[in-house]
């Protein structure tokens, strides 16, 4: 009995949910979206079935797009009736304040950088300029020490896994000189 | 005996000075990646996969064993210093843990914590090494429809059973169901949701959807997030325990590892339910009570190794039936792919020296692990100091570096920054990450047995139903659907029945 109390307490006690979540709409608009995909594609794989496959490729992908559009209007009812999910909490998490989309798109920019410049430059100085530049994105302002830590960093991995163990990293415009 | 007989020879394989050095550096960097603030075990193992990349798969999977270990250490390390668990499975360590740290017996929890941990995973091992074989002549019996069934409730299983939302549980399943479907049909050759792009020909690989959504995702999130004072660190000097705290730990370790073992060794078991329940049974059972809630060292010793031995128990369902339950799990499956090996029941068969290996390498791991995490506590606990744009900087170069080792292109990069962003949003509507990653695992081929039933059954659906087994399997699927329900509309009125 105590605890059926106590639970009546924790949820009297809750923030009282003025509108919920709406950011959960987007998601419910991404399922149905993708389900929505899903099924196109499957549509145009041809029907093959056969003695040895009786279902062809396309039943399962069908399926699959119609369950992602039943779960998103099940979503949207969730969200309507107050649902929503703990966001993730963590030792470095500070939930309190809102999201930092600065340092989100500076970090997001450093990583495509790195993405197009890792076959034409290598590894080691693409993967360099990916440790420094996230670090900068971070808040970090040690320009001269972070330089000496990427540089370090990428050389020892390049080495190590590339030369030592045969990990594929490009050498890019360092080749013949590493 | 046969099985001591190939443990024993695992054991001979292992004993080579190179491949000791190897279970060496697996435990060394596998606890110092898995102290690190934010990283679980699952990360450390997805992060640490392509070191592995350019080895021959015995010396891999030597490696692999102490990473698995080191990292699962070092996750209840940084919970106990700095009451902020890595994984659901370590929740509970941080409730007694953090509080004995506070207390200034950090060294004691810590300990309790490494020696519990050896305890149970020996022990976790030895069953692994006695039950694996009847599982395997268990598994070799099943037919595809088995499978299917099987793998359904592995499904249901990560939806439903953990996590608090099924709805949430079932979106992320489904979307990693979608990104497993991505390349050529397996049975027809067709290709599937490719963009016509050909290098999505082959799919995604589970090593980028592992670090994508675990490593990339996360550091987006803390990112966005980022606390700009870090939490404290508890100092710690080197772990040791009196009489009596060995007086009152032992029990507790033998307990939580009879809990751990069996729910890890269940398709639908994990970490979460037995260490509760461990910690449950130690606060009931203790001649402390009154020191629940500010550091018992019970309440570290029996869900520590509840954990652990439930870490090992994982182990069987994997190897024989080729069926991860849990995040670790699920990447060392992967990690059993990338080399072409396909584990299942017939694994022990054309695999046998390798998997005794494996499991030999796992005994030593564990018993390193212990040698090395005794003296080195202090070392680790200054990892968690480490400044935290240094620390995400690493964890996305090492995310890259991995990433595009796989297949050396950079179209897995952009493939692993869109799965970040994935993860980011999951982490923000609070849709749980294990579904995702056991569908694209489990997906494909979960599609090839239910195609491979119904071509048995020349199509018709009755072919699904199979035997015996996969009666019990949808029965049990049934139950857990059902069982909320049950709580709503029996239990509920009953109770307010009896109440009024």
């Amino acid at each position: 009995m105590s605890s059926q109390v106590e639970e009546q307490i924790v949820e009297d006690s809750r923030p009282p949910r003025e509108g919920g979540d709406r950011a959960q709409y987007g998601v419910c608009a991404f399922l149905a979206l993708l389900g929505t995909a899903v099924i196109v594609d499957a549509l145009g794989i041809p029907h093959i079935t056969s003695g040895t496959d009786p279902v062809g490729p396309r039943a399962v992908p069908l399926i699959l797009g119609g369950l992602l559009l039943l779960l998103a209007v099940l979503y949207a009812l969730d969200v309507a009736r107050g649902g929503r999910g703990e966001p993730e909490a963590g030792e470095d998490v500070d939930l309190s304040a809102g999201s930092d989309w600065r340092t989100v798109v500076l970090l997001i920019a450093v990583f495509l950088a790195n993405a197009l410049l890792i076959e034409r430059l290598g590894w080691v100085i693409s993967g360099g300029l990916l440790f420094w530049g996230t670090a900068f994105a971070l808040g970090n302002r040690h320009y001269i020490r972070n330089l000496l830590i990427s540089a370090t960093l990428s050389l020892t991995t390049f080495y190590a896994f590339a030369i030592g163990l045969g990990v594929n990293l490009p050498a890019g415009v360092l080749q013949g000189i590493l | 005996m046969d099985n001591l007989n190939n443990l024993m020879q695992g054991f001979a394989d292992v004993m080579d000075p190179l491949n000791l050095l190897l279970a060496l550096v697996g435990v060394v960097i596998g606890t110092a990646v898995g102290v690190l603030p934010g990283i679980g075990p699952a990360m450390t193992v997805a992060l640490l996969l392509p070191v592995t990349y350019g080895m021959e798969p015995v010396q891999a999977f030597i490696m692999f064993a102490g990473i698995f270990y080191g990292g699962m250490y070092g996750g209840s390390t940084t919970s106990i210093l700095l009451n902020t668990p890595g994984e659901s499975s370590s929740v509970v360590t941080a409730i007694e843990g953090n509080k004995m740290a506070k207390a200034g017996r950090a060294a004691q929890a810590l300990a309790t914590a490494a020696i519990g941990s050896f305890v149970a995973g020996t022990i976790g091992t030895l069953l692994l090494v006695l039950v694996t074989p009847f599982v395997v002549d268990f598994a070799v019996s099943l037919g595809a429809p088995d499978y299917f069934a099987l793998m359904l409730l592995a499904f249901i299983a990560v939806t439903s059973v953990l996590g608090s939302s099924r709805i949430r549980g079932f979106i992320s399943l489904l979307l990693g169901l979608t990104i497993g479907l991505v390349g050529i049909d397996s049975v027809s050759g067709q290709q599937r949701l490719t963009l016509g792009v050909p290098q999505l020909a082959d799919g995604i690989d589970v090593v980028v959807v592992a670090v994508g959504i675990f490593a990339v995702g996360e550091a987006l999130w803390v990112a966005a997030h980022l606390r700009r004072k870090p939490a404290e660190v508890i100092p710690v000097g080197r772990p040791w325990m009196g009489k009596k705290d060995w007086k009152r730990s032992w029990k507790p370790w033998l307990r939580g590892t009879a809990y751990g073992f069996p729910f890890g060794a269940l398709p639908a078991g994990g970490a979460e339910i037995p260490t509760f329940l461990s910690y449950a049974t130690e606060k009931r059972l203790t001649k402390h009570p009154e020191e629940f809630g500010k550091g018992a060292i019970e309440g570290v010793a029996g869900p520590e190794a509840a954990n652990n031995a439930s870490a090992a128990g994982t182990l069987v369902p994997m190897l024989a039936i080729g069926l991860p339950t849990n995040a670790t799990a699920a990447v060392m499956l992967a990690a059993f792919q990338s080399y072409g090996i396909q584990p299942g029941p017939l694994l022990f068969e054309r695999e046998a020296s390798l998997v005794w290996v494996l499991i030999a390498s796992l005994f030593i791991g564990n018993l390193l692990l212990l040698l090395l995490n005794l003296p080195l506590a202090p070392a680790w606990a200054k990892l968690l100091q480490i400044p935290r744009p240094y620390l995400y900087a690493g964890i996305l170069f090492f995310a890259s570096m991995g990433a595009y080792a796989v297949n050396a292109q950079p179209l897995d990069l952009f493939i692993l920054l869109t799965l970040g962003l994935l993860g980011f949003a999951m982490r923000r509507f609070g849709l749980p990450v294990l579904p995702l990653i056991v569908g694209v695992i489990l997906g494909p081929r979960a599609e090839l047995q239910g195609r491979r039933s119904l071509q048995l059954s020349g199509g018709e659906l009755s072919g699904l139903l199979g035997g015996p087994v996969s009666y019990t399997v949808y029965a049990v699927i049934a139950l857990v659907l059902v069982w909320p329900l049950i709580g709503r509309f029996v239990v509920r009125p009953l109770r307010a029945r009896s109440a009024a």
